[in-house]
């Protein structure tokens, strides 16, 4: 039996997961440093910014699973550093897009989204991911009340768009595996909640 | 304070990086073939300065003053996906190609069918050194001085017949040292195609090294073809076959993905692909992480010379 670890460890712990959190920039800056980050560097941080988005996604969804898994209620403390950190990982990946593909034309940039479901799912996922990381903060969960658990459950939308967005994006080279483990590991967690979902309902 | 001064370094002392580079490459080359017993012939290597240089008239006719990329970046930075669908995958893997001997085989509507070596083909006409733009459909592009002459000379010796109208270029398939062949992205073998006009235009280029030297595995040694109006996959690498047909062929990435690639495939900023825009396109090794993207240019820039060849057709149908 592992021993129940208090809310306030797990506070005084977050700047390993800040640390941790930071892990893929630093990783950025080190390989810059060595020249390392391929012949076309901003296609490979295009590339990987997007990737990380995806795995913080992925922890951030594990969170609830691990805290019924583990016994450990508090580890609901570091659930919005995960997501805020998904966010941060999502905003250099369209920064990216609008910098270095796009140049800041705004012309372009709209016909882009309008244009392209690629750019359009990745957009929309984008958009209200910026919601729910605006909606984060105490005030706001007071604010909203009940609302808030409500229009928090958009973060399962926005996990099927990114991999839809992540699965158009490699339908070119028609290489599904990595796209295939993505879609395994968030079948896993949606596929836990609805387990739940329909416990709870169960008389 | 006293005057410290740091000892100077010969520039002679320094072991530059490709040399470094290609001792470890040629170390683990070395290791496999003895672990292999692959004893005959020498062993294909993937660094840029152990490869044997190719003599070659530099061309006044086809020349660009633009700068050329890094040699490190053309030669580290592919897609050949025999070697693994990642860019870098073709540099760590394409060293297992066994390219000697090769033969190269033109066949099909022809009068005289032929069989080349490697040594055949470097003598049938003069080498050149051109230097084209290469602009990839994934909206990248360099610049890379290529050794070789015209396809025509080659298709000149067999005689096409009357019903020859395209030619078809099929790469080679070597399943023990290809591990790209297990992913099904495409059908292998890799097959391109030209229409026989195309394939006989001055510009349409076979190829058989690159910046002084015999070509790298990953850039598709021993012998490839290039037509530089047209989107780098055309240019089909590491050619066993060269096929006159009557019919147009169906080329791999028009199998894989028809709805993204059709057989002109000629570039265009124009028309865009169905996932991005080919308006613009950045060029490797060149163009600074802030700079903005250039704007890519109708046939890459060799309108003058290409243009007439799709006179009356509709380029956005015929993409």
């Amino acid at each position: 039996m592992i021993r129940t670890v208090s809310a306030r460890t797990l506070d005084r712990a977050k700047i390993l997961l800040f640390a941790a959190g930071l892990f893929p920039l630093a990783r950025w800056i080190w390989l810059g440093m060595q020249n390392d980050l391929t012949a076309n560097p901003v296609e490979f941080l295009s590339r990987s910014s997007g990737t990380w988005t995806l795995v913080c996604l992925l922890v951030t969804l594990s969170v609830s699973p691990l805290r019924q898994w583990l016994q450990q209620p508090a580890l609901l403390r570091w659930r919005r550093m995960c997501g805020l950190f998904t966010f941060f990982y999502a905003s250099l990946h369209a920064l990216a897009w609008a910098w270095w593909d796009q140049s800041f034309e705004w012309a372009p940039m709209l016909s882009d989204v309008w244009k392209r479901p690629f750019i359009m799912v990745g957009m929309a996922a984008f958009l209200t991911m910026s919601l729910l990381a605006i909606t984060s903060t105490h005030g706001w969960m007071r604010r909203l009340g009940r609302r808030w658990q409500h229009l928090h459950s958009l973060i399962y939308a926005i996990a099927l768009l990114g991999l839809l967005h992540y699965y158009w994006h490699k339908s070119g080279k028609n290489d599904f595996t990595t796209v295939a483990i993505y879609a395994a590991v968030t079948a896993l967690l949606l596929g836990w909640r609805l387990l739940r979902f329909q416990k709870r309902r169960a008389p | 304070m006293p005057n410290y001064r740091a000892p100077q370094i010969h520039s002679s002392e320094i072991t530059p990086e490709e040399v470094w580079q290609s001792r470890r490459h040629w170390m683990k080359a070395a290791g496999a073939s003895l672990l292999t017993g692959a004893a005959a012939g020498w062993p294909s290597i993937g660094g840029a300065a152990t490869l044997p240089s190719l003599d070659a008239t530099v061309s006044k006719q086809f020349f660009t003053m633009e700068p050329r990329t890094p040699e490190k970046d053309a030669a580290s930075y592919n897609n050949f996906y025999e070697f693994g669908l990642d860019k870098g995958d073709p540099v760590k893997h394409a060293h297992r190609l066994q390219t000697s001997p090769w033969k190269l085989r033109i066949e099909g509507e022809v009068v005289s069918p032929k069989t080349l070596d490697i040594d055949d083909i470097r003598k049938l006409a003069p080498l050149e050194e051109r230097t084209y733009r290469m602009r990839c459909v994934e909206g990248w592009s360099m610049v890379i001085p290529w050794i070789g002459y015209s396809m025509s000379e080659l298709l000149k010796q067999v005689q096409p017949t009357g019903n020859a109208k395209y030619v078809e270029f099929i790469t080679d398939v070597q399943p023990k040292n290809m591990p790209g062949l297990s992913s099904r992205t495409i059908q292998w073998p890799y097959n391109e195609a030209l229409r026989l006009d195309e394939a006989m235009h001055p510009l349409t280029m076979l190829v058989l090294g690159m910046y002084g030297k015999v070509l790298p595995n990953q850039n598709g040694a021993p012998v490839r073809l290039m037509v530089p109006w047209k989107y780098g996959f055309k240019s089909a690498k590491s050619i066993v076959t060269i096929r006159l047909t009557e019919k147009q062929p169906v080329s791999s990435w028009m199998k894989a993905l028809p709805s993204e690639y059709g057989f002109y495939s000629n570039v265009n900023p124009e028309v865009s692909h169905p996932r991005w825009s080919q308006a613009t396109e950045r060029r490797i090794g060149e163009d600074g992480v802030f700079a903005p993207k250039r704007k890519t240019l109708m046939f890459n820039g060799y309108g003058n010379e290409v243009a007439s060849l799709y006179t009356g057709m509709d380029l956005r149908k015929n993409y």
